[in-house]
């Protein structure tokens, strides 16, 4: 598999359009997206709050029944014409944008669950903002309160899982379990408190588990705007240190980058967007946003710049999907939907990606299946008819002497129907000729065979001579390698073993044949 | 604190009762769960089976237990599955697959249950946090008895989680610590890990409506991971774990009762949420104060330490300072300055010696003098310094520049037995490699 990785992209000089399209997208996101929502505003046609109280149905949870939207729904939510949709599906679209690219980063970096236990963690700081925010004189219901109260609890959490692995000797799983859910544990407990409060009103805190999307007001929007191009800048800003840093710790510790301060600047972009995405689509699937468009980009591509990009893209197009159908919907609530959206993506890069999926992986593995059969068939019969003639060597140019299927069967453990297979398929290539119980080797059919042989024997003899093992054991050996030998290589083995040639530019074989 | 006024036997008593049969259950499969490093499957698989209740409430149309524990556990292993599929597959690390798995599936859940809502009171509030409170409502009768449904589901549990855990406990352990002996043991490690992932989900899905997820999810992994830093035998550690989750619940429901009424609220808060938070806050405990692991031992344990080696450090200075110029007496001061060591602790120590009779002050002067008791003692010392120099060189090869360092960290740490093999082994000299004599034993064997 090494192999194809390196031709995949690894040692590829990166493209100059890759570049290019990166920062197309980045002016995009920093000029086109404020734009959007101050245009928003331009156009408002319906206050939010009317809006609210019009369409609270969209994306709570205790709706019931699907209807099929009439076409004037779709065209008013697919042309963003309502203004309350346009700012969910620009605030939903935007967050999976920044999700995407900070995701891509946490999960190279194998911190993907550590965003499960961030959002978990700053549901005692909402609450906690909630019930001081009053006292303090502030909007206890307004968002950037409420969600500099979950940063803070978020932060309190990072710190002590870092605790709980630097002073025991817990691993870190046990210890993102303990702060996920003991510090759930608080804001649960915080939660009945509120509700219990005279005053209190706890329903838009309820809103931070499962998401609450259609109160998504513009400010809120801009919000997570400013979220995103913050997020898209510092990655792009510091994409090479952020590399370095998913991928070799510490030769970027060695060349002198502060590794800390960048895994902590990681950290925290991932704990900025987990706290912003809390109110879209809740603590508990706000991890998918993260973690399922970055794994799913891995699907496509080696090279880190698309993977991130892909992964953003992915991103945008499942918040942007998942808010649009959900508007649409009234029965399906948009949080839980963005997630469906990202996951099909992921199952669909999963089994179409171009460079991990599963079926390009089945037609690899099928070719791969299918040149052996071809090879050891060719060397099959090459070696029967050498055992058959002794040491004479078999005469070039002509059409060989015939081996029975019988005599083929005993060579290797293969079905008959997978020989039989073989056999056809050789022979529309046109290296053999025959019954369907005689075959024999054509003239080019030789030749192939012969220089199979040769790389067969070549590896056979190193591994006797330089790896010393044992004669009788290196034909199994050699079965496993010989396929991936290329011409270079070839070329290096006769060099080396020049002496065993023999004079018809097939080495001998160094073990008697069966 | 008059939470016993506000007690009630036939409701709290049933509370507390599911709340630590829920928790031990949790604790047993966690065990495995946290030294398997698969901590936070228990998180995923009780999020996951959120899908597996709803498709068996859809299909049976009912809420009664045997579908609703069948389609959990198959959505349990499907998470496990999946998980390892992924992982597999996208190249990707395990935390990660699991995400996809569990978000994906909790998010399918949530829909079904959005769309069930018109027939079944599933609610989708109550799946994280749940409803322990309303538990003594619904009660059945066995035999003369009416105990509630949810404690008689919840024994059963536990019954089935000892009783797995107590007959495969040897397999567990293998497979839990060396994976790869098990399976040449003939205990595939796949099989006790499908295994677990059944036990887990039928914990979590019994415990699901009752307590809420997220109480089991802290049960799975903060008694086992309290128990961990209480001790290294297994045994003791699953033994262990279940009294922290049993005292936990109790102390949750308690504190859930009695905290409130502190605050000024006159009524309970989340008893669940409580109940995590109580374990939590053993946990910290146990980080802080464990004997062998905890925080605080471990830092007085090093200040302990700190302060003999400096007390030794002292005489063994006055020793060194008396070797050389004779009949010098040093003050505190001039002992401070060579060992760079603090006013305060220093003097505090230079008192201990002289309650114990190594140092005598000269009257007036304020400076020390060695007792012969003390001189002896700092001619160990000093012994054990001069042969590890003696040995780092000859037998070594270190250089003659960095064994002072060496044989000052070494000093400290070497008893009788060692100085007279060290002796023998450097063949007894009488000088260091700088040249000084090495002192004679005191009592020589």
């Amino acid at each position: 598999m090494s192999g194809q990785r390196f031709s995949n992209g690894y040692l590829e000089v990166p493209l100059r359009p890759t570049r290019f399209a990166a920062y197309v997208f980045f002016i995009l996101v920093v000029f086109a997206a404020p734009a959007v929502l101050v245009a928003a505003e331009a156009v408002q046609t319906e206050t939010p709050q009317a809006y609210r109280s019009n369409h609270q149905r969209s994306g709570s949870l205790t709706d019931r029944s699907v209807e099929w939207p009439s076409w004037t729904q779709w065209s008013r939510v697919l042309l963003l014409k309502d203004y309350n949709t346009r700012v969910v599906v620009i605030g939903t679209s935007l967050l999976g944008l920044a999700a995407g690219t900070i995701g891509s980063f946490a999960l190279l970096r194998r911190r993907a669950l550590m965003g499960d236990a961030l959002s978990h963690a700053s549901l005692p700081g909402v609450c906690v903002a909630f019930l001081l925010a009053g006292p303090l004189g502030y909007d206890g219901k307004s968002l950037p309160v409420l969600l500099i109260g979950g940063a803070l609890s978020g932060l309190a959490g990072a710190s002590c899982i870092l605790v709980i692995r630097h002073l025991t000797r817990l691993r870190e799983d046990a210890a993102l379990g303990i702060v996920l859910s003991v510090f759930f544990g608080a804001g649960v407990v915080l939660l009945s408190v509120i509700q219990q409060l005279p005053s209190g009103n706890a329903a838009g805190l309820e809103g931070f588990i499962y998401g609450k999307t259609a109160s998504m007001i513009a400010s809120d929007a801009r919000l997570i705007g400013i979220t995103a191009v913050v997020c898209v800048s510092i990655s792009l800003l510091l994409f090479k240190e952020f590399v370095l840093l998913c991928f070799d710790e510490d030769f970027a510790a060695a060349r002198g980058y502060p590794v800390l301060i960048l895994d902590v600047l990681v950290m925290l972009l991932v704990l900025l967007v987990t706290v912003v995405g809390l109110q879209a689509v809740g603590l508990v699937l706000v991890i998918a946003l993260l973690i399922i468009p970055a794994a799913a980009a891995r699907f496509w591509t080696y090279n880190i710049r698309s993977m991130i990009g892909l992964a953003s893209v992915m991103g945008l197009v499942s918040g942007w999907l998942g808010s649009v159908i959900s508007a649409l919907f009234p029965g399906l609530p948009s949080g839980p939907m963005i997630v469906l959206v990202s996951s099909a993506l992921f199952f669909a890069s999963m089994l179409l990606g171009t460079s991990r999926g599963i079926l390009q992986r089945g037609i690899r593995q099928w070719k791969l299946n299918r040149e052996v059969d071809r090879q050891h068939l060719l060397r099959g019969i090459y070696e029967v008819l050498e055992t058959r003639i002794g040491e004479v060597t078999i005469a070039r140019g002509r059409e060989t002497e015939h081996v029975s299927f019988d005599t083929l069967m005993e060579l290797r453990s293969w079905t008959p129907r997978r020989l039989r297979r073989q056999i056809a398929r050789s022979r529309r290539e046109g290296h053999l000729i025959g019954t369907d119980t005689q075959f024999a080797l054509t003239a080019p059919g030789l030749v192939e065979a012969a220089r199979l042989v040769h790389e067969h024997r070549l590896w056979e003899l190193y591994l006797i001579t330089h790896a010393e093992i044992a004669p009788s054991k290196v034909d199994q050996a050699a079965d496993a390698i010989e396929h991936v030998l290329g011409p270079e290589m070839v070329r290096q083995l006769e060099q080396l073993l020049e002496k065993h040639q023999s004079v018809d530019g097939v080495a001998n074989s160094p073990h008697a044949l069966r | 604190m008059d939470w016993y006024s506000k007690w009630d036997a036939s409701l709290d008593g049933w509370i507390v009762v599911a709340g630590i049969l829920c928790a031990v259950a949790a604790a047993l499969p966690g065990n495995f769960l946290v030294l398997r490093r698969m901590s936070m499957l228990g998180d995923a698989v009780s999020h996951a089976i959120l899908p597996g209740l709803a498709i068996a409430f859809f299909i049976s149309n009912s809420r009664s237990s045997i579908p609703m524990l069948v389609g959990a556990v198959i959505a349990g292993l499907l998470t496990a599955l999946f998980t390892e599929w992924i992982r597999g597959f996208g190249d990707v690390d395990e935390g990660a697959s699991m995400g996809v798995v569990f978000t994906t599936l909790f998010a399918i859940g949530l829909i079904l249950i959005v769309q069930a809502a018109d027939h079944v009171d599933l609610d989708p509030s109550c799946v994280l946090s749940g409803s322990i409170e309303t538990i003594p409502e619904d009660l059945v009768s066995i035999g003369q008895f009416r105990i509630p449904r949810v404690v008689l589901m919840l024994s059963g549990v536990l019954m089935v989680n000892v009783v797995a855990v107590s007959v495969f406990y040897k397999e567990f352990q293998v497979s839990a610590f060396d994976a790869a002996l098990g399976t040449t043991q003939g205990i595939p490690a796949w099989i006790m890990h499908y295994l677990l992932m059944v036990l887990v989900a039928v914990t979590a899905v019994a415990s699901f409506e009752s307590v809420g997820n997220i109480l089991v999810v802290a049960m799975f992994v903060v008694p086992p991971s309290t128990a961990r830093l209480l001790t290294d035998r297994l045994g003791r550690m699953i033994l262990l774990s279940c009294v922290i989750a049993a005292v936990g619940a109790a102390l949750g429901h308690i504190s859930a009762i009695a905290v409130p009424p502190w605050l000024g609220f006159d009524r309970s808060v989340s008893t669940s949420g409580m109940m995590a938070l109580t374990t939590g806050l053993l946990f910290v405990t146990a980080l802080l104060f464990a004997p062998h692991q905890g925080v605080v031992p471990q830092f007085v344990r090093r200040q302990l330490l700190s302060l003999r080696i400096l007390s030794e450090d002292l005489i063994a200075l006055m020793y060194r300072m008396e070797e050389r110029s004779g009949n010098l007496a040093p003050s505190t001061d001039d002992l401070r300055t060579v060992l760079l060591s603090g006013r305060y602790v220093t003097q505090l120590l230079m008192r201990h010696h002289r309650m114990s009779g190594t140092v005598v002050r000269q009257t007036g002067s304020g400076r020390f003098q060695l007792t012969d008791k003390g001189r002896r003692q700092a001619a160990e010392l000093v012994r054990s310094h001069r042969l590890w120099e003696q040995y780092l060189v000859s037998e070594a090869g270190v250089s003659t520049e960095r064994i002072h360092q060496q044989a000052e960290k070494l000093e400290h740490f070497t008893g009788r037995d060692l100085r007279d093999r060290l002796d023998q082994q450097t063949a007894t000299p009488t000088l260091d490699p700088h040249g000084r004599p090495i002192p004679a034993e005191n009592n020589p064997s």
